[in-house]
């Protein structure tokens, strides 16, 4: 990257502090962003990233700390006073409507007029040269946002950005959900803004791009700030052992004694579909694996297509030495599997019912002969799981997140599964109920359960697994054995080093 | 690979979908010896278009940003009532009668999209509520017919020029408006906005309550536009005509038949139009062919759930796919080195 000798500070952040609800989650941070560079901002997920970036977006307002922009102080309290002010952010998640077109969606909010009336000419007009001036070609303005990529979506979202002739763009995990071959034209594009001198604000996990790209990085870790240097005197495995910087503890229980790793339970050859790609997989009966991977990786893809949701194309997959292909989740959980969403909430539970209702609900829908035992089974189950609650009939919704998280596993443990997929089964939730379940998995491989865990927090795949896979673009990049290093698997998620397999 | 059907736009489905049903209709038409083009056949099916028509138009912007309107038929009703007793046969109240009706119309639409945006109560709840209101009003203080209208403003209702009536082109005037709002104004652009996700809308500046207020004015007008045409074709004030028409229901079915989006955010006038004048033609030639009123309405109701079932399986939301499909942008960069 070029280094302009001395650039000014656009923008100068001191002590930028913020809690929420007692929890701090960000704690006097600096930060210094100069025109024409690219800031990197990196650290695990919580370790405050984003929002360090939603307080300079204006959609959060820091506790305490000043924000500095051309050496006045400002505080926006309205994402729009930030853009107006010249500090636009592209979010993670889109902020685009599907059902209207590029041009309509850059210039949402301000659309240009001509005696009272939209000016559609000169909005096209406008957003070509933007588009132009970014170097991209191939979008056309008037093109249905819902019929673009995601690569082309980001593009999108980038000019909208850049339209508030934003100085200063920050950009959280913008490559997250792109291909390899999708990133380098992001890359140019961020070249041509740079040499306009805006200052960039990027994060990302994926180190090889903030080597790439940045000239100075900032290292988060637990809110504090680790470290700023520029980015020649750092090099990949010190910036991960500056992210991680500790040791797992012994919170994660050991196998209970006498666990046997017996037959395959899930087999996948080849198997791949729109979302992941030739995965070769082979889960063991008591075994628990973890899978690890960035956001964007895959890992949801990865269970969603195993239980039905967005069923394989290619390849096979076999079920205690049968081969099944589950079309729906109903065939999926026929043929022994159970997954644990992502989000219990819109996923997971029906909130407004009662424990009981969320606890027998997979079995009423999908074996209604094995309602009455399994409701007979219910309160034992629900005590073994040491769920809180006032009694059966109360609605989850009045429930902690590490009980009604206990409740969705009770839901699927009355299915009698052979296989479990758990999605970040531990996110949101009080260490108590964590290690509660961290228990019940390995329970569940002591009695013959194949487990698999899709975690972004590291030190909990590390802990609980007894093989590791690594997934990358969709595809898995690597498998690692129990108790490899943090090092080791952010190294291969963010694809510094290729294991063979 | 998109095929051409793919391709298609809802609105272009439902216009193939009408010239479909104009043909079939001539045919059955002429089938009983009736010719479905006459001058007279025509401006039936136009006229029957026009009093659905004005209210599918404010539907359809009240569904766009998101809400419903239930009060349409009541807001018809009462502004037929109160613009007859205003006329009272006399010419020179005409003008006076027809803003005075106008005037409750908006106020009416205002008072829903304030519920609606400020207390945070679906549309679908807050207009039942209005509806509930002005019915219980209308049964209290009206009996039976009400008010006349004088000659001057029955003419509105029984003039043409050529085969088209009056009334149908006020309808189309009111249409055209509509479409410009909807494509050249900042008000019609936000009106998708909020429509179409009410967060990403605020978090570029817009503020979210205008558009939905301003729609459920404009519906509210609409439909007090319709309540003074049928005063117009009536020569009377009727306390039950809107909800007689089912208007509530009808329009809904004709926006949605037109390929709008129930949740909002997407559609247009001229698809409304169409739906609109689909259900008119069906009403023509089935009347002619002498069907019998309820298989009048199943295959009414039939036309309107198969027609939302195709839409269904066109909207299914497809995270675009890393692999299998490259897309245009892609496949120009996987060429790349």
């Amino acid at each position: 990257m070029t280094t302009v000798p001395v650039a000014s500070a656009l923008l100068t952040a001191r002590g930028l502090t913020k809690s929420f609800v007692g929890h701090t989650v960000l704690e006097d941070v600096d930060l210094e962003l100069r025109a024409g560079q690219v800031l990197g901002l990196v650290g695990e997920n919580g370790a405050g990233k984003s929002t360090l970036m939603k307080i300079l977006a204006g959609v959060h307002s820091a506790d305490s700390g000043t924000v500095e922009l051309d050496g006045r102080p400002v505080s926006f309290s309205h994402p729009v006073q930030a853009q107006q002010a010249g500090i636009s952010t592209v979010f993670q998640e889109f902020n685009l409507l599907p059902e209207r077109s590029v041009a309509e969606n850059i210039y949402l909010g301000r659309e240009p007029r001509r005696r009272g009336l939209v000016d559609v000419a000169r909005m096209h007009r406008d957003t070509e040269e933007l588009l132009t001036g970014l170097g991209v070609t191939g979008l056309r303005p008037g093109q249905r946002v819902r019929s673009l990529s995601v690569a082309e979506q980001q593009i999108v979202e980038i000019a909208k950005a850049v339209s508030y002739d934003a100085r200063i763009i920050s950009m959280d995990e913008p490559t997250a959900a792109l291909a390899e071959h999708e990133v380098e034209l992001l890359y140019s594009i961020i070249a041509t803004l740079t040499a306009r001198g805006v200052a960039i604000l990027y994060v990302s996990h994926r180190l090889k791009e903030i080597f790439q790209l940045c000239d100075t990085i900032t290292v988060l870790k637990d809110g504090r700030q680790v470290t700023t240097q520029p980015a020649e005197s750092l090099d990949d495995n010190e910036l991960v052992r500056l992210m991680v910087g500790r040791s797992i503890s012994s919170f994660f229980p050991d196998p209970v004694e006498g666990t046997v790793v017996g037959e395959p339970a899930l087999e996948l050859r080849g198997a791949g579909n729109g979302y992941v790609d030739g995965v070769d997989l082979t889960l063991r009966a008591g075994e628990v694996v973890g899978i690890a991977g960035l956001q964007g990786s895959g890992r949801t893809e990865l269970f969603e297509a195993i239980f039905g949701v967005r069923p394989f194309t290619r390849g096979t997959m076999t079920i205690k030495g049968k081969e099944v292909r589950p079309r729906s989740p109903r065939a999926a959980i026929r043929a022994g599997l159970a997954m644990i969403t992502e989000d219990r909430k819109a996923t997971g539970l029906a909130l407004n019912q009662t424990i009981l209702d969320n606890t027998l609900g997979v079995v009423r829908a999908v074996f209604p002969r094995r309602t009455s035992r399994a409701r007979r089974d219910v309160p034992g189950l629900l005590s073994s799981l040491a769920v809180s609650a006032r009694a059966t009939d109360q609605e989850v919704q009045f429930l902690s997140g590490g009980n009604q998280q206990k409740v969705v596993l009770a839901r699927w443990l009355t299915t009698h599964p052979r296989v479990v997929l758990m999605d970040e089964p531990t996110r949101g939730i009080d260490v108590g109920a964590k290690h509660a379940i961290y228990e019940l998995m390995r329970a569940l491989a002591a009695d013959g359960v194949a487990v698999l865990m899709v975690s972004s927090e590291l030190p909990e795949v590390i802990g609980m697994s007894d093989r590791i896979l690594v997934m990358r673009d969709g595809r898995l990049a690597g498998e690692l054995p129990a108790g490899s290093t943090e090092e080791a698997v952010l190294q291969v998620a963010t694809g510094v080093t290729e294991v063979v397999r | 690979m998109r095929t051409r059907l793919e391709s298609l736009t809802s609105t272009g489905i439902v216009v193939i979908v009408l010239a479909l049903s104009l043909v079939i209709g001539a045919i059955l038409t002429a089938v009983e010896g009736r010719n479905f083009l006459s001058t007279g056949n025509i401006s039936a099916i136009l006229t029957g278009c026009s009093i659905l028509g004005f209210i599918a138009i404010g539907q359809t912007l009240v569904i766009l940003v998101g809400s419903l309107d239930l009060s349409v038929p009541f807001v018809v009703s009462l502004t037929s009532v109160v613009a007859a007793g205003q006329m009272n046969g006399d010419p020179a109240q005409v003008a006076p009668a027809v803003l005075l009706a106008l005037a409750i119309a908006a106020a009416i639409g205002l008072v829903n999209g304030l519920v609606v945006s400020f207390l945070k109560v679906h549309g679908f709840i807050a207009t039942l509520g209005m509806g509930l209101i002005i019915s219980g009003y209308l049964a209290t203080n009206y009996q039976g017919s009400h008010g006349s209208a004088p000659r001057s403003f029955r003419l509105i209702g029984a003039t043409q020029v050529g085969p088209v009536p009056v009334s149908a082109l006020i309808m189309l005037g009111c249409a055209l408006l509509a479409i410009v709002i909807l494509r050249r104004t900042r008000l019609g652009h936000h009106l998708y906005a909020v429509g179409g996700n009410p967060e990403v809308a605020r978090l570029s500046g817009i503020r979210t309550s205008v558009p939905v207020v301003a729609a459920h004015v404009l519906c509210s007008l609409l439909a007090a536009m319709a309540g003074l045409l049928l005063l117009a074709r009536l020569s009377v004030g009727s306390p039950t005509i809107g909800s007689q028409g089912d208007y509530d229901l009808m329009s809904i079915a004709a926006v949605v038949l037109g390929g709008t989006l129930l949740a909002g955010g997407k559609g247009n006038i001229v698809g409304t139009l169409a739906g609109v004048a689909i259900f008119a033609v069906l009403d023509n030639v089935m009347g002619v062919m002498q069907v019998n009123p309820f298989l009048k309405d199943v295959i009414r109701g039939l036309v309107i759930v198969a027609a939302v079932a195709v839409y269904a399986r066109r909207e299914i939301d497809q995270r675009p796919a890393r692999f299998d499909r490259p897309t245009g942008l892609s496949a120009v960069l996987q060429e790349k080195p």
